[in-house]
């Protein structure tokens, strides 16, 4: 299988304070792969980079074969990478339909003067939209929901949209920054079958999650921050047994005692 | 049948157009309507651009200045016809409106809001200034569009209050109209997006500089055709259309009705254009008037007046 997403000795300071330091890996096509770390281990501020939120200071990021270090978001997107928040970003006043909608920006844009005089090009293209978000929403159980502003929702159910929102853009490689977090036990198995299902589909998947018994279950391939550093990678099996990353998590006394 | 809020909001507008005359007193007040639809039109630019897009400009009285002066001295100037002279500022209004926001649209905040600031200043000095060309501060005459005589030969009579109230009032339903499409088209959702998330909507693939370029730009066209009706309607226009207040007074209707609304708009300009009317203190006060509206508004009703109505009625219905 083909690498579709990586990274390659990625790094950003702020300030003189090293947020992300050298860090390398990569995501293959079906692949789940997770980022995990205690809080401030820089798993956010990678996300950013790779996202082109932020510039990387150092380093490259390469997509499906092209170097897209420091490429505009708009840009990534066009060429099939997608993400989602860990403090969510949803269009509060647009209804849930409309939200999801926006995934498909890409492919229902069109000439603004057509818009503008709602020729039938327009509204077909809008239609075709509407239609894709409807079955999109159904796939993550918000269809009932469609027609309601999306600010009135419950925390778990904007985590959904969010997660089909991303999809609509039919990506290549899903950046998915804490799907699960302040979800039910129920919301969170049902997360966990759609990325599996999206994985499935030959989707390169890269995770940032805090629910570990998700990451144990769901990764192929695990990579640990501490201090903006990969301190280890491997499998979970691998992962959950190494010393360095029980040192990070449960504090450096208790590993050496 | 339901009505789709687009279908609902053109039937209010053409229903207020149509039968509002039945309740003049005189014909003076075809002259007040007239003056609401133009205002009207304005705003709804103001909607586009603030409402949908969430960006803010303090100088749109400048591209109705120019819409405005398009009229008055392309006739005479340029030998064109006056309502090609409303093109004509219109294509004006939008070429300056790209060339302002193209390097200002780029940066975060509200940046457009200082650089409008500035660009509605200096087309007001520029009219005020260049005395040989505009006359300055005392204002010039604009030529009669002429479509008024032609309804004559056509054989229909109408008084020159009339002509202009029903050709404003049906500017205004053709703006909304274009409003409305945009709302809901592939352009305007991306736009509404752009006004709710960035960050998100760049990452959906949303080009933000250049879809609030298009923003900015089609609202200037707004205000520089709402200048241009004014200053036909008149036969006279002054540098004032281009100043500060004028920005301000728009910003402030839209904001008062609810910037997010075409139709919340359009009513708050009618209140603001009718209470000068009714107060007659009001044109003394009017800095003062204008800035409570706007503090108030922000304090009780941040989303306008209309949608908190909108608001009130369906929290009663549940």
């Amino acid at each position: 299988m083909s690498d579709l997403l990586s990274v390659e000795g990625l790094g950003i300071a702020f300030g003189g304070i090293k947020a992300v330091n050298d860090v390398s890996f990569r995501v293959r096509a079906g692949e789940i792969v997770s980022v995990i770390g205690p809080n401030g281990a820089g798993k956010t501020t990678l996300f950013n980079m790779i996202s082109g939120v932020y510039l990387p200071g150092s380093g490259r990021v390469v997509l499906n074969g092209e170097d897209v270090t420091g490429m505009a978001p708009h840009l990534l997107a066009r060429r099939g990478l997608s993400r989602t928040f860990q403090n969510l970003q949803i269009f509060q006043s647009m209804t849930v339909l409309e939200n999801a909608v926006t995934g498909y920006h890409l492919q229902e844009r069109g000439p603004v003067l057509a818009d503008l005089l709602g020729l039938p090009s327009s509204r077909r293209r809008a239609r075709t939209a509407d239609a894709g978000a409807r079955r999109l929403l159904a796939r993550v159980g918000l269809d009932r929901a469609a027609e309601r502003e999306a600010g009135n929702l419950s925390y778990g159910s904007l985590k959904r949209l969010e997660i089909a929102r991303a999809l609509a853009l039919n990506p290549k490689v899903l950046l998915l920054d804490e799907p699960a977090a302040g979800c039910n036990a129920v919301e969170t198995e049902e997360i966990d079958h759609l990325i599996a299902e999206v994985a499935a589909a030959g989707v390169a998947i890269l995770l940032v999650e805090h629910d570990m018994k998700m990451v144990m279950r769901i990764s192929n391939h695990i990579v640990v921050l501490d201090h903006g550093e990969k301190i280890a990678e491997g499998n979970p099996a691998a992962v959950s047994q190494n010393p360095a990353v029980i040192a990070a998590y449960l504090g450096a006394e208790n590993a050496d005692g | 049948m339901r009505l789709t809020p687009k279908a609902a909001t053109l039937l209010v507008l053409a229903l207020l157009v149509a039968l509002t005359p039945f309740f003049f007193p005189s014909g003076y007040y075809y002259r007040v309507g007239a003056l609401l639809f133009v205002n009207g039109i304005a705003v709804t630019g103001i909607v586009i651009l603030t409402g949908y897009a969430g960006q803010i400009s303090l100088g749109h009285a400048g591209f109705s200045g120019i819409g405005a002066y398009a009229c008055a001295l392309a006739p005479t100037h340029l030998g064109l016809h006056p309502a090609l002279a409303i093109v004509l500022g219109a294509a004006l209004s939008a070429v300056l409106a790209y060339l302002v926001g193209r390097p200002i649209l780029r940066l975060k905040g509200y940046y457009l809001g200082v650089a409008t600031l500035g660009f509605g200043i200096l087309v007001s000095m520029v009219l005020n200034n260049e005395r040989d060309l505009t006359n300055g501060p005392d204002g010039i005459d604009v030529p009669d569009l002429g479509l008024r005589a032609l309804l004559e030969t056509w054989g229909l009579d109408l008084t020159n209050g009339q002509f202009w109230y029903f050709f404003c009032g049906l500017s205004l339903i053709l703006g909304a109209w274009l409003a409305l499409n945009l709302y809901d088209s592939p352009t305007g959702r991306a736009l509404r997006a752009l006004h709710g998330s960035e960050v998100a909507a760049r990452t959906v693939g949303v080009d933000v500089a250049r879809l609030k370029l298009q923003a900015f730009v089609i609202s200037a066209v707004y205000a520089s055709v709402a200048g241009s009706l004014l200053a036909l309607q008149n036969k006279f226009i002054t540098p004032d259309v281009a100043g500060f207040m004028h920005s301000i007074e728009m910003v402030t209707m839209a904001v008062l009705g609810g910037v997010g609304s075409v139709l919340g708009a359009i009513l708050g300009a009618g209140i603001l254009t009718l209470l000068p009317q009714v107060l007659t203190v009001f044109a003394e006060y009017e800095q003062m008037v204008l800035g409570l509206v706007m503090v108030l508004v922000m304090i009780f009703l941040r989303e306008g007046l209309l949608p908190s109505i909108f608001k009130a009625i369906r929290g009663k219905g549940e």
